[in-house]
């Protein structure tokens, strides 16, 4: 059984890091939801699996009786889960919002935090001014200004 | 349970309450942020000299004794880092005040700067590695917002390499973390320090080492893995650039120190080699890319991955001094960092522009705000007598003691270079006259500008600036500190018995 949640979780490694590398930003999202399963299972598997015998303590003892499962990578995991539940939900907005603002679901089109700024002359061609217009050009920046409340 | 190691994670989260209840006053938050920061910088403090004077302090969540409970423990190291975020929390809060708008104040920040904080303190004072996990969580999820929060364009694109990278890193920490308490059966750090050595599989433990380098690397920002951080730090407001500027990769490097001091010491040759190399690269690699940029915060950014070079550079070396100057450089690139990017704010609001090109002139009009970003720059490129100058001299000494020679020189060079470009940032905003087809809002918004809030925003920088000439001119005493923090971590026993000796 180990051997093969050892292939699920390698499978699931691949096929999320390879959403991942999509350009699309919703296959980015699909990827890191994947990855983060992956690694919960890979907790789970490496914490043992031990089958159909629950960590309780009979009554009247004070240990449970032979051989049971270890709890504590289910917690671990449970945790993880609740977390990249967050996170994820997080990520799901945070590519709602870029879509509003870039139009663009493209992670290429998302480049402007970093190319450096072209030098600004003026003997520019005219091929090189339409390059330039058809590209995204980064947002000016806001100046901060505190008002005074009223 | 020894109430101070529970402070500084309390009163974050009590200000985050208090400031999300208050979030349609933005007066009420801001007093409420700065309150809660200074508090927080108080009972650090507190917990330093608690330090000092009675050793390491730990105490057990829940008091399940030491390898069940979640162990919360103290000692030089961490309390140093604790008492520098709660100094670069109360700065960047006063520095909000004066430059963070109401809209974004509506939405949170104060909250979030306040969680950040919290998640910080926590990774800090952590004993256990799952928990360390769960608090890098903490503060990645409120640094996620506050990268997005006011969603322009520039910062929703930051945000997206933000976000995707560093949930892969917290993707491979966990996977690190899982394979770890599988091999060896614990997860608290003392307990894993004592087991470690004893495991079948050394092969694999260093294996895991390399992992962990991985996944804090990504968040130190070293060598092949600093891209998000260029592509991102510039994009949200000066006071939150600031704010990650001073803490979040010293987060990863302090979890790097305590990594590999404690736990990943049975193959030095190679993980610290390891570590040492990729320590040069990330020196070299961003100075050069500061030097290239045209951008303001952009060139800033990469100076704060050329200087993560340094602090892990100490560690690389792995020697007691090596790791004190790695400690020493920590506190002040921390203070540094954190000023010049609330100069850089300052910068914007005068001269309306980020890029170099459009700055011009700033002499003239604010002299003193061209001392107050000399000052932490030339701290930063190891300009006696400030604290720069004393934290390099040390790493280089303890660099040459060793026989390091490749890496001292690399270090030599790259301070030169960083001297090259911070002067070369000064020259271009405050000494070059004022370009003559610079926009003229910038001066509109100086005025637009009350006194006050001018005042309120350069106090802190003052501040700051000030603490890195007294720290150069107190280099004895604190590194006196920073040694004896060095010794705690090169000698763990006393870590480990104290998290075993019971209740303190």
């Amino acid at each position: 059984m180990t051997v093969v949640l050892a292939f699920v979780i390698g499978g699931l490694f691949a096929v999320g890091l390879y959403l991942m590398l999509r350009r699309n930003f919703a296959k980015l999202i699909l990827g890191l939801a994947v990855l983060t399963n992956a690694v919960n299972l890979l907790i789970f598997t490496v914490g043992g699996l031990t089958r159909a015998r629950p960590p309780l303590v009979p009554a009247g003892e004070t240990a449970p009786p032979g051989i049971v499962a270890d709890p504590l990578p289910q917690a671990l995991i449970l945790t993880a889960i609740v977390i990249g539940f967050g996170v994820l939900a997080f990520a799901m907005v945070l590519a709602y919002r870029t879509y509003q603002a870039v139009a663009s679901d493209d992670l290429d089109d998302m480049k402007s935090t970093d190319e450096l700024p072209r030098e600004e002359t003026h003997e520019l061609t005219e091929t090189y001014d339409e390059a330039r217009q058809s590209e995204p050009t980064m947002a000016e920046p806001v100046i901060e200004t505190q008002q005074a409340p009223a | 349970m020894n109430v101070l190691l529970l402070l500084p994670i309390l009163i974050p989260l009590l200000t985050a309450i208090i400031t999300l209840l208050f979030h349609r006053q933005s007066r009420v938050q801001q007093i409420a942020g700065v309150g809660g920061a200074a508090a927080l910088f108080g009972a650090a403090s507190a917990l330093l000299v608690a330090v000092l004077r009675d050793g390491i302090q730990a105490g057990q969540f829940g008091n399940w004794p030491a390898p069940f409970g979640i162990t919360f423990v103290a000692d030089l190291l961490s309390a140093i880092m604790v008492v520098l975020a709660g100094l670069i929390g109360l700065t960047v809060t006063i520095y909000s005040v004066a430059t963070i708008n109401v809209r974004r104040t509506m939405f949170g920040y104060y909250p979030l700067v306040h969680i950040l904080l919290m998640g910080v303190c926590g990774a800090f004072l952590t004993g256990d590695i799952f928990n360390l996990y769960v608090w890098f969580e903490v503060l990645l999820i409120a640094s996620f917002v506050l990268m997005a929060l006011g969603g322009e364009r520039g910062q929703l694109e930051g945000a997206i390499k933000y976000v995707t990278i560093n949930l892969f890193s917290s993707a491979l920490f966990l996977v690190a973390v899982g394979i770890l308490y599988a091999e060896a059966g614990t997860l608290n750090m003392a307990d894993l320090a004592r087991r470690l050595p004893t495991l079948p599989q050394q092969g694999l433990v260093t294996t895991l080492g390399v992992l962990f380098l991985v996944a804090f690397g990504i968040k130190a920002a070293f060598f092949p893995l600093f891209f998000w951080l260029p592509a991102s730090y510039h994009t949200p407001p000066a006071a939150i650039s600031a704010l990650f500027a001073g803490l979040l990769t010293k987060v990863g490097v302090y979890s790097l120190i305590r990594t590999f001091t404690l736990l990943f010491v049975q193959d030095v040759a190679y993980t610290h080699t390891l570590i040492l190399i990729a320590a040069g690269l990330t020196m070299v690699v961003g100075v050069l890319g500061a030097l290239v940029q045209t951008n303001l915060r952009r060139a800033l950014s990469f100076l704060i991955v050329s200087h993560i070079g340094f602090a892990v550079m100490g560690l690389g070396i792995f020697t007691p001094f090596a790791l004190a100057g790695a400690v020493f450089y920590i506190v002040e690139d921390m203070i540094v960092l954190t000023a010049l990017f609330m100069v850089s704010g300052v910068i914007q609001q005068l001269g309306g522009s980020h890029d170099l090109r459009e700055l011009g002139g700033l002499y003239k009009r604010a002299p003193g705000l061209a001392i107050l970003f000399l000052l932490p720059a030339l701290s930063l490129s190891g300009i006696p007598p400030l604290s720069g100058f004393f934290a390099k001299l040390a790493l280089l000494r303890a660099g040459l003691e060793s026989g390091q020679y490749a890496i001292v020189a690399t270090a030599l060079a790259v301070s030169l270079l960083t001297l090259l470009t911070i002067m070369r940032i000064w020259s271009e905003v405050f000494w070059k006259p004022a370009p003559r087809h610079a926009k003229a809002r910038g001066a509109i918004s100086a005025i637009d500008h009350g006194h006050r809030e001018a005042l309120l925003g350069r106090m802190p920088i003052a501040a700051l600036a000030a603490l890195t000439v007294i720290l150069g001119l107190a280099a004895g005493p604190v590194f006196d500190l920073a040694t004896a923090a060095a010794g705690q971590l090169t000698q763990p026993d006393g870590y480990i018995q104290v998290v075993f000796g019971g209740r303190p």
